[in-house]
This record gives structure tokens, sequence and C-alpha cells, in this order.
């Protein structure tokens, strides 16, 4: 790793020079500068808070490759992993629990505040960047001098070094954050929790169907799975029917089971299926194909006497 | 190439944050612009520990990042504590000292 970086080290430096880096760091200035400003702009105008992620998380990657092209290589591994991948995805983690669709509203509360906001960033930008190009800096020295041993070992030395102390309170720093998240994270139960026993017997007195639910079109005119089962007593079971079909409105309707019953009923009393209801439904006018959902005729048409069916109405 | 200039990029990048801190009402969202302030603000230590040839830019740079974890995982938690007790991650609804 050592030798790595300090071939990177290398390979990035040059002597100290007034403009230190090469035509390469200018062509990587200008092709990462503009993509990490882009991507932080999508940061102010995302809708959706994962796209905003997404691009923070852009942001820092490109970060991380411009600490490799400045000397910084330990510090770039470091952002692409603590930040990338560490934070980026914890902030990922909490947009998953509070809920993704948790996009702005665009009502101002404070009236004009978008403008002000603009007028103070823009403001600040230009403050800080007059202040930049007034000062006069020395020439840049680069790192070549200091980082002999490598730019790790360099680091080390200091933090492990004269910055020992403040690299022991960041510890006790980091201890705190982590028990005070759990803290801020923890729930109190207020009830007990049940045990199993509990449940089922729960589940037991509340009547509830204990056995797994009716299949669909079991015991009715037809096996398809938007018709509901008929019970033994003749009554179709709502139960029998998928939700998902129910919440699409493609369930088979009751009432058409209902009548399919007294058909069946009819062709029980009278097997022969001259008279009786049959007759009655010839007179209905003739199956559409496109809705044999919602008629049920469509089904039994066939069954019926054709010339009947032919001659209706 | 003059290293000044990323010094510009950096100035841009903490603007950029600022705004998203002021505009932007979800929380999460408004906690990423102050993580890209931080940022900004490493790539600027950076940038001088190059100029001025010292690294201990860099070792800033170390720790504004073990800070900055710190504060995203305490601020991550008072986000979700807020979100459990009124259902809303913006910090708009967050308002009862107001009164």
């Amino acid at each position: 790793m050592t030798a790595a970086a300090t071939a990177l080290v290398a390979a990035t430096t040059e002597t100290g020079q007034a403009s230190l880096g090469g035509n390469g760091e200018e062509v990587l200035f200008w092709v990462i500068a503009p993509l990490a400003v882009i991507a932080a702009l999508g940061l102010v105008f995302a809708r959706k808070a994962v796209h905003a992620a997404l691009c923070m998380a852009w942001v820092m990657i490109s970060l991380g490759i411009v600490y490799f092209a400045q000397q910084a290589p330990f510090l770039g591994a470091v952002q692409v992993f603590v930040y990338t991948g560490a934070v980026m995805m914890l902030f990922l983690f909490v947009l998953m629990l509070v809920g993704v669709d948790s996009s702005d509203s665009l009502v101002e509360t404070i009236k004009g505040q978008r403008w002000f906001a603009l007028v103070f960033g823009v403001g600040l930008a230009a403050l800080v960047i007059a202040v930049i190009r007034g000062v006069t800096y020395p020439k840049a020295v680069g790192l070549k001098d200091v980082d002999t041993g490598g730019n790790i070992t360099r680091l080390a030395g200091l933090i492990f070094g004269k910055y020992v102390w403040a690299f022991e309170v960041t510890s006790a720093l980091l201890v705190t954050a982590a028990l005070g998240a759990m803290i801020l994270a923890h729930r109190e139960r207020l009830t007990p929790k049940p045990t199993q026993r509990e449940l089922s017997i729960r589940r037991i007195r509340e009547g509830a169907i204990k056995a797994p639910l009716p299949a669909p079109g079991v015991f009715a005119r037809h096996n398809a799975v938007d018709t509901p089962a008929l019970l033994p007593d003749g009554s179709p079971s709502e139960l029998s029917v998928s939700r998902v079909l129910v919440a699409r409105g493609q369930r088979r309707d009751l009432r058409s089971v209902a009548d399919d019953v007294a058909v069946i009923e009819a062709e029980l009393t009278d097997p022969l299926g001259d008279e009786g209801p049959r007759t009655a439904r010839a007179g209905s006018p003739g199956a559409v194909p496109a809705d044999t959902t919602q008629r049920p005729d469509a089904g039994a048409a066939p069954e019926g006497t054709p010339t009947g069916k032919g001659a209706g109405t | 190439m003059n290293l000044v200039w990323w010094l510009y990029l950096s100035v841009l990048l903490f603007t950029i944050g600022g705004i998203t801190v002021l505009v932007r009402r979800n929380a999460i969202i408004v906690f990423m612009g102050v993580e890209l302030m931080l940022n900004a603000t490493n790539l600027a230590f950076v940038t001088f520990a190059r100029i001025n040839g010292d690294v201990e830019g860099q070792v800033i740079a170390l720790f504004v990042m073990l800070v900055a974890a710190a504060e995203v995982v305490v601020g991550l938690a008072i986000i979700m504590s807020i979100f459990r007790t009124r259902r809303s991650a913006s910090v708009d609804d967050a308002s009862l000292l107001q009164y």
C-alpha cells in the first residue's frame, strides 16, 4: 500500500513550481470540476431525495479522485470508503426508513426565501472568490519533499505524534456518538411482547379461519381464479378470491355467481334442462366476449340452447 | 496548473451546499447539504496542504471526516426520532419551540 501510494505521489508530483501538476491535472480539473458542480446542483434541484443522495455520492467520489490527484492518496481512499461507502449508505438507509416518497413541498413558508438564498449564495461565492483572488500565494511547494517516506507514513507520524491527543478525543467522540444514536433510536416497549402461545390463543378466540383459505372456483360453475368458491350451502366465499384481483376490480361479481347457483339448483331439480331459468336467460342479449367477467352468461352460453340464443329478443 | 482553481471549486461546492441547506425542506437533503459543505472545506484543506507543502492540512481534513461521521450518525438518529413522532421529515414541521 505504501509503495503504491509513493508511486502515486510520484506520478502526480512535479518539482516545486509556482503551479504544480502537469497538463494531466488540468485536464482532470476541467473534467471533474464541472461534473462535481453539476452533481452538487442536483442536490439543490432534485425533486426526489434518492436522486439527491446519488448526486451527493457522485460528488464524494469525484472529490476522492481529486484527493488522489492532490497528493493525498490516503485521504482519497478514506473519502471513498468512509463517505461514499459508509455515510452515503447510512443516508440511503434512513431515506428508505423515512420514506422514499417524502419529497419536498414547494410551498415557501417564508416569502421569497429562495431568492434570498440565491442572492446569499452568489454573494458568498463572489466574496470568497474575490478574497482568494486577492491573496498572493507563495510558490506552491507540493508534498514531494515531505512525503519522502510515503504519504501514509507521514500522516501516521503526525496523527500518532503531534495530534495523538486529538486522536484519542476523537475516539471518545465516536463512542459517544454511537451511544447517543442508540439512545435516540431506541424505542421503549409499552406492553410486554406477546409470546407465541398467547398469539395462538388469541387467534383461536377471535374465531378467524385456522385452516387454509378456500381455493377459488371450488364447487362453482367456472374454475377461473376470479370466481369465488361456493361454500357447501351454496353461498359464495369472499375469502377464496385473491385480494389483488379484488383490488383491481377483476373479481367476478358475487351476484352473477348467485345466478349460477340458481342455474345449478334448477339443473338439479330439472336434469333434462328443457325448461326453467335457462329459457329466461336465453332471452338476455347474446354474450359479448369482451366483458366476460361482468357477464356470467358468457361462460354458460354454449351450454344453453343455441337456437334459443340466436332467436333471442 | 494553478492550484487556486481547486480552491474555486471548493468555494463553489461550499456555496451550493449552503444554498441546499437554506432552500430544501427535507431534513435529510438539508443534512446532505451540510455534508457537502464539509467536503468542500476538506478540499480546501487538502489544496492548502499542497500549496504550503505540509501534510497537516490533510490531518485536519481527516479529523473533519471523523467528526462528520459522528455528526451524521447522531443527526440521522435525530431525524429518525422526529420522523417517528410526527410522521414527517420536513424541517418546517418541527416547530414546537416556535410558540
